[in-house]
């Protein structure tokens, strides 16, 4: 494949002089060296690896391999997000599952495959940006190059002529100067050198855009922060979560959290130790549709030192305690009911948080009953209704405020398999050694408890009374110490990248000379003119070359307006007006062999 | 009549002008074409004016007199084109601000309103770009995209003005998605002149297909593929300037895609609790920034650039329509509340 692609030709093999260094990409030189290498022993060979592998057409491949390498995370269910859903692939595709369990795509953002890549895209990134920052910082100290002999081949130039009695070449330079070093920002414009050529001609040379190259290298050495932010917060962090029920509270520490996720890092003794009780739960749902509008959890806060406040933890808005976050994280309902044996003693008494299934809060639970004082333990699956329709197809919620509780729940007896010390999931009941309550037509018994209402249960098994309808929410609460430099470095990354992208780096010289011309009156006497000529390079495309030359030319002195000659139409204002009419029009001149092609090498990392 | 069917009617008038518009545009691109032809062989023929006479007292630069394609004189059905186009932004315009009176919020919170507004970015970003050069040639392309989002958006992902449920209600949905559909605004108008760069690139290196001679297969020529004369393409810039073009607009949209991901996580963080977490959207919008990565590096690379970068630019732009396609239709993660 050619990737000629405006067929001007020559392309890549000139280099006009002042072009010839970092400007014309030093991230090339690994490729040019490749293929020879290898017969150098093992020193060579690894020299030859680091080479291939720091060469931006190896660089490029493995971004794309990592574009590639990515897609499966978001196709086959990942064990991190979702381990449910891969249990069930599993299930569902036992062979091939085996398959991509052994290959790592149901991990594949810590598959060893993947890691493989982004480690040698960084190593290709640090073996980069390394040589690149060296050769920078010594760009940064040396002036700009000298001015080239000929300005032929320069993409953007301009020249005029001016009588040496009135425009001095000592005036061209000084002028051009003062121009260059204009500030922006309190920074000078150009770095600049004036120098004499041997001829006599006065020569300028400035460069602009170092911050160009100061970007690039911020925004890779930034990537790099974000891997090392990403990686130490994997080590680092502690994460626990925990349904409070209205009323009740926690602590702290790792005992009082449902579940409790730490990195290899992590240190018990770092848990900071406070405690929160949660006041109260409001939520807020329209009436017309049972969309949700709002959840707040009001919560109390208590330090060691027996200071409280009064904080809300709402969804999007997490509390911040400790150096760590609060978040708001699920919400529902947890009946309180009591359970009276077959002796009517108090078997059971508490909140069980139901878990919400659908948008109207239809909640599914279990109310286990070990403690009971006669005759069979007892278990009650079902469901709780926040605004219960009773018809004859059965219940269902219509609306997930608690306009009309209800709880409806079929009937276990038997024994509830806690005393094994098998640990159980408190939202499943382990029917296994249990019997179902059933009507005389083998139907299973099915109870309706509305709130404040007390029933009892079949088979002679005592009664049950719903009290009241607290509210639950899950907490999550997460501690990871590396967030700030992982924020410092995504900003630097983004400050990086435009800074280098929107930087021209522009290279412009000026030479001013005297010479003897006949006269174009053509009355054969000689005048003495100053020649003014101007060059433009830029670093990659750079639509504003040409207008950069055009501000400086007019930024020099020129003839006076009354010296013009009479049939001089191209005055100096005019043509600038044209020139950067022109380079606004298009892009940029393709088709002129004096334009720098975007193929020529460059190092823009 | 609410406002919310108001601003549908507003979208179908948009998508009715947009069409239209890309009508004329094509019906200008095969008109003109014949006689610019003819115009640039005759400008061929004539030597290269001397560029600033050195005898003379004055001033020249060069680039001036390079440009070889001639500005086009516009022909009468590019003047309707562009007409119609405005009076479509302008449509697109009331469309997008009764959307956002009616939901009481920035009207990008969902699969259709984000087409809307997506394509409000494109078509204006068009416009804008008009009025500092001439860009007219990619009107085809941006008006064919939009009208085709806004119409299977009002077909198939529509749905009222509403309030956005409490997850959604954090200034970060003003910021990371508003800017999320500034980059994919930005991108679509990049794909347009990079498609368009590959075809006159083709075209120009001797592609039977785009030369209007059919294609070979197996050493035969199948005029049957001889769809049309493509001599239009003889009349947008270059490649290489269509190239620098899809730079600068991919050089914006890198970094605006950048600020979406950045501004991303940090809501991820505030809402979820994890600044990270691979989930589907996240996994493609990283795919799109490495593709985009990827491209501004092969730009840079010697046998990469030209050609083979642009491919990337098509590469990353399907991304960019699958993350808000496919992914919100075929896989299920916790960008998945937007009810399409």
């Amino acid at each position: 494949m050619t990737d000629d692609t405006s067929g001007t030709t020559a392309r890549g093999s000139y280099r006009p002089e002042g072009i010839a260094d970092e400007f014309s990409g030093s991230a090339d030189t690994g490729t040019s060296t490749g293929p020879t290498a290898p017969q150098l022993g093992v020193v060579g060979m690894l020299r030859f690896a680091w080479r291939q592998l720091t060469s931006m057409r190896v660089a490029l491949f493995l971004l794309m391999l990592l574009a590639v390498a990515a897609v499966p995370g978001s196709v086959f269910p990942q064990n991190r997000q979702d381990p449910g859903a891969v249990a069930q692939y599993m299930i569902d595709n036992p062979t091939l599952g085996e398959w991509l369990n052994r290959l790592g795509f149901f991990d594949v953002y810590a598959s060893v495959w993947f890691s493989a890549i982004y480690i040698l895209l960084f190593a290709s990134l640090v073996g980069c940006i390394l040589p690149r920052t060296k050769a920078h910082l010594r760009a940064l100290r040396t002036a700009p190059p000298r001015t080239p002999r000929r300005f032929a081949r320069f993409p953007a130039r301009g020249r005029y002529l001016a009588p040496a009695d009135l425009v001095t070449p000592e005036d061209v330079s000084t002028a051009a100067v003062k121009h260059l070093r204009r500030r922006y920002l309190g920074l000078p414009a150009f770095r600049v050198v004036t120098s004499t050529e041997k001829s006599g001609a006065l020569t300028v040379s400035a460069e602009r855009g170092y911050l160009r190259e100061t970007g690039n290298l911020v925004f890779h050495i930034s990537l790099l922060g974000i891997l090392i932010s990403f990686g130490a917060g994997q080590m680092l962090e502690y994460r626990g979560q925990a349904i409070v029920v209205e009323g009740r509270g926690f602590a702290n520490s790792v005992v009082d959290y449902d579940t409790f996720e730490s990195g290899a890092l992590f240190d018990e003794n770092s848990l900071v130790p406070f405690s929160m009780t949660l006041d109260s739960f409001h939520s807020q749902f329209r009436i017309t549709d049972a969309k949700a509008q709002d959840f707040t959890a009001f919560v109390t806060v208590r330090e060691t030192d027996g200071a409280s406040r009064e904080e809300q933890i709402k969804v999007n808005h997490p509390l911040s305690q400790s150096g760590a976050k609060i978040y708001l994280q699920g919400n529902g309902f947890a009946p309180s009911v009591t359970v009276r044996d077959a002796a009517g003693e108090v078997a059971f008494a508490g909140a069980v948080p139901f878990l919400p299934q659908d948008d109207v809060y239809t909640s599914q639970g279990v109310i286990k009953v070990p403690d009971v004082s006669t005759g069979e333990q007892v278990g009650l699956v079902g469901y709780l209704l926040p605004t219960a329709e009773v018809t004859d197809d059965g219940a269902r919620s219509i609306f997930p405020d608690p306009i009309n509780p209800m709880l409806v729940l079929t009937v276990f007896h038997g024994d509830l398999g806690l005393d094994d010390g098998i640990p159980q999931n408190v939202y499943r009941l382990d029917t296994d050694d249990m019997t179902q309550s059933l009507e005389d037509d083998g139907t299973a018994v099915t109870l309706l408890v509305g709130q404040g209402d007390t029933v009892d249960l079949p088979d002679g098994l005592g009664t049950i009374e719903f009290d009241a309808l607290p509210r639950f929410v899950a907490l999550d609460l997460r501690h990871d110490p590396t967030l700030l430099w992982l924020l410092v470095s995504s900003l630097g990354a983004l400050l990086g990248v435009s800074v280098s992208l929107f930087t021209p780096r522009r290279r412009v010289w000026v030479r001013a000379t005297q010479d003897e011309a006949p006269d174009p009156d053509g009355s054969g006497r000689t005048v003495r003119r100053t020649v003014v000529e101007v060059a433009g390079l830029a670093r990659g495309d750079d639509t504003g070359l040409q207008g950069e030359v055009d501000a400086l030319l007019r930024a020099l002195p020129a003839i006076p307006e009354e010296l013009t000659r009479p049939d001089d139409d191209t005055a100096d204002d005019d043509t600038a007006d044209d020139a950067s009419g022109g380079t606004a029009d298009g892009a940029s001149a393709p088709d002129s062999p004096s334009t720098p092609d975007s193929s020529t090498g460059k190092a823009d990392r | 009549m609410n406002l919310s069917e108001i601003s549908d009617l507003f979208t179908w008038g948009t998508a009715t002008a947009y069409t239209i518009a890309m009508i004329a545009f094509a019906i200008d691109l095969s008109q003109v074409t014949d006689a610019m032809v003819q115009r640039k062989t005759v400008r061929a023929q004539a030597p290269v004016l001397a560029v600033g006479d050195p005898e003379r007292y004055g001033a020249s630069s060069d680039t001036a007199v390079s440009e070889v394609v001639e500005r086009r004189r516009g022909s009468k059905a590019l003047g309707i084109a562009m007409s119609v186009t405005t009076i479509g932004f302008l449509l697109h315009a009331a469309a997008f601000t009764t959307r956002w009176v009616a939901a009481g919020r920035v009207p990008w919170a969902n699969m259709y309103e984000f087409w809307l507004s997506g394509t409000f970015v494109a078509v204006g970003l068009f416009l804008v770009l008009q009025l500092k050069r001439d860009v007219r040639f990619l009107g085809i392309i941006v008006t064919f995209l939009s009208a085709v989002f806004l119409v299977v958006g009002l077909n198939s992902f529509h749905v009222i003005a509403d309030d956005v449920q409490p997850a959604l209600q954090n200034y970060w949905l003003v910021i990371h998605v508003g800017v999320a559909v500034l980059a994919t605004g930005v991108f679509t108008v990049s794909f347009a002149t990079s498609v368009l760069q590959l075809l006159r690139d083709s075209r120009d290196n001797g592609s039977t297909l785009l030369r209007g001679e059919g294609t070979v297969v197996r050493g035969k020529n199948v005029a049957a593929w001889r769809i049309m004369s493509w001599r239009f393409l003889d009349g947008i810039p270059t490649p290489s300037a269509l190239e620098a073009l899809s730079f600068r607009l991919n050089a914006v949209g890198f970094v605006l895609w950048t600020f979406t991901i950045i501004g991303g996580a940090i809501w991820a963080e505030d809402a979820w609790g994890r600044a990270w977490g691979w989930d589907p959207k996240e996994v493609w919008s990283f795919i799109i920034w490495v593709v985009y990565a990827a491209y501004l590096h092969a730009r840079t690379t010697r046998g990469w650039s030209g050609r083979r970068a642009a491919y990337f630019v098509i590469v990353g732009y399907a991304c960019v329509l699958f993350n808000f396609t496919g992914v919100n239709l075929l896989f299920n993660g916790k960008h998945s509340y937007s009810g399409i």
